[in-house]
């Protein structure tokens, strides 16, 4: 009993211990951060593994995320004749919803894991302390690219991933199944609002751009230098990351969504 | 991968991504349609709204012509005041009717209006003096229990 308590206690004292690190990495990140865009090349670089890379995976589970909610919005839809209401459906869960979140956690396993692993093994071989003692600041010179690269990034990945869904949902919904194309289009575009669903989409994939890069930086940074470590520490980014995206969409969520209507 | 190619790929990821957002904004949303158009306000007092929703469509002819800009309540007449904005295109005679419609059985309600036959034409800030209300179903069931009830007891009466 006493050990467990001793146990948990030390467990709770690590964890607190972490996020204030974690608190004063993110601080020290964005100040050191002058070098990510005086040398916007090393950013760019880590944009295109970051961004263009997950490319081909965003674009294709968007499209099959947009085809299947095509097919089960029209078979519900229909049971009530409002199938021309299948534009609005589809555009609204994808543009508020699940643009962000899917492209998020799809991004943390691709991308975030990546990012982890490259850092902790740099760690692991001690290439960051041989940046040290060059007088070379490996958050400067190698974090901060990686982080603005994903937080750039994401964005950019979530509208695709949302446009390609609803590409995905015309494709299912008018070309397949015979939707008026008049209907689903106008009525998608009177129900979709810029400011209350769009650009509310697009602060949600940018606080998730944050979380994720942040998460998956600083669990390289954090990583233990050794291989059980870095392997650790990428599980540990992955699961975190999509915690994290599941609970600020919630957070995000009740406070975009409930005040309005 | 020399840098330049990185770069042009960057680039090309940048540029649709840009698109894609600009997609969402224009032929998803509503961005291009009623934010640049002029309009002008005009007020409509009904006795029940029913479940009028801010911005939405009115509609002349089957035709949207504004939306919903407010709903407010007067306190003093115990009535609805909605506000309405309209295209500047369409100018209405001072007699039109507003009317609280529904879009189908189960569709969204909306304002509909009825152009009048009086020569001088609608400014802005006037009011619209003929409303009829949205139908609400508890009201209308309640009727007609109410008529069969009567049809039931002038029958028992006749006998």
């Amino acid at each position: 009993m006493r050990a467990a308590l001793t146990h948990l206690g030390a467990a709770v004292t690590a964890g607190v211990w972490r996020l204030g690190y974690a608190a004063r990495f993110f601080g020290y990140l964005l100040a050191h951060s002058g070098t990510a865009f005086r040398r916007f090349g090393l950013t760019v670089r880590e944009i295109y593994f970051a961004g263009v890379l997950s490319l081909i995976i965003i674009l294709v589970s968007g499209l099959f995320v947009g085809m299947v909610l095509g097919l089960q919005g029209y078979d519900t839809l229909q049971r009530y004749g409002s199938s021309e209401a299948l534009g609005v459906l589809v555009a609204l869960s994808l543009v508020r919803e699940l643009g962000p979140v899917v492209a998020g956690l799809l991004f943390a396993s691709r991308a975030g894991s990546a990012i982890t692993a490259e850092i902790g093994l740099m760690k692991a071989t001690e290439q960051l302390s041989a940046m040290e003692m060059m007088a070379v600041d490996p958050v400067a010179r190698v974090v901060a690219p990686r982080f603005w690269g994903g937080v750039i990034s994401m964005p950019l990945l979530a509208a695709l991933f949302s446009a390609m869904g609803i590409f995905g949902g015309y494709l299912v919904g008018v070309v397949l199944i015979g939707v008026d194309e008049g209907a689903f289009w106008s009525q998608m575009q009177a129900a979709v609002d810029v400011r209350e669903d769009i650009l509310n989409g697009v602060i949600k994939s940018v606080v998730f751009g944050f979380a994720v890069s942040l998460i998956a930086v600083f669990e390289g940074f954090d990583a233990t230098p050794t291989a059980e470590g870095v392997s650790r520490a990428t599980t540990r980014t992955v699961v975190t990351s999509s915690l994290a995206i599941l609970a600020l969409d919630f957070v995000l969520t009740a406070l975009m969504f409930t005040g309005g209507n | 991968m020399t840098r330049s190619t990185i770069d042009l790929w960057v680039g090309v990821f940048v540029a649709i991504g840009l698109g894609a957002l600009l997609f969402l904004a224009l032929k998803v949303g509503n961005l291009a349609s009623f934010s640049t158009a002029e309009t002008y306000r005009v007020e409509a007092r009904f006795a029940n709204i029913g479940g009028l929703k801010v911005r939405a469509p009115v509609k002349s002819a089957g035709v949207v012509v504004g939306r919903v800009a407010e709903i407010g309540f007067d306190n003093e007449a115990y009535e609805a005041v909605a506000e309405l904005t309209l295209d500047a295109r369409f100018k209405f005679p001072r007699d039109t009717s507003a009317k609280i419609l529904t879009s189908g059985l189960l569709g969204e309600q909306y304002i509909g209006l009825e152009a009048g036959a009086d020569a001088r034409m609608l400014a802005d800030g006037e009011r619209l003096r003929l409303t009829q209300s949205a139908v609400v179903l508890e009201n209308l069931i309640g009727q007609f229990f109410t008529s069969k009830a009567a049809e039931g007891g002038e029958a028992k009466g006749a006998k």
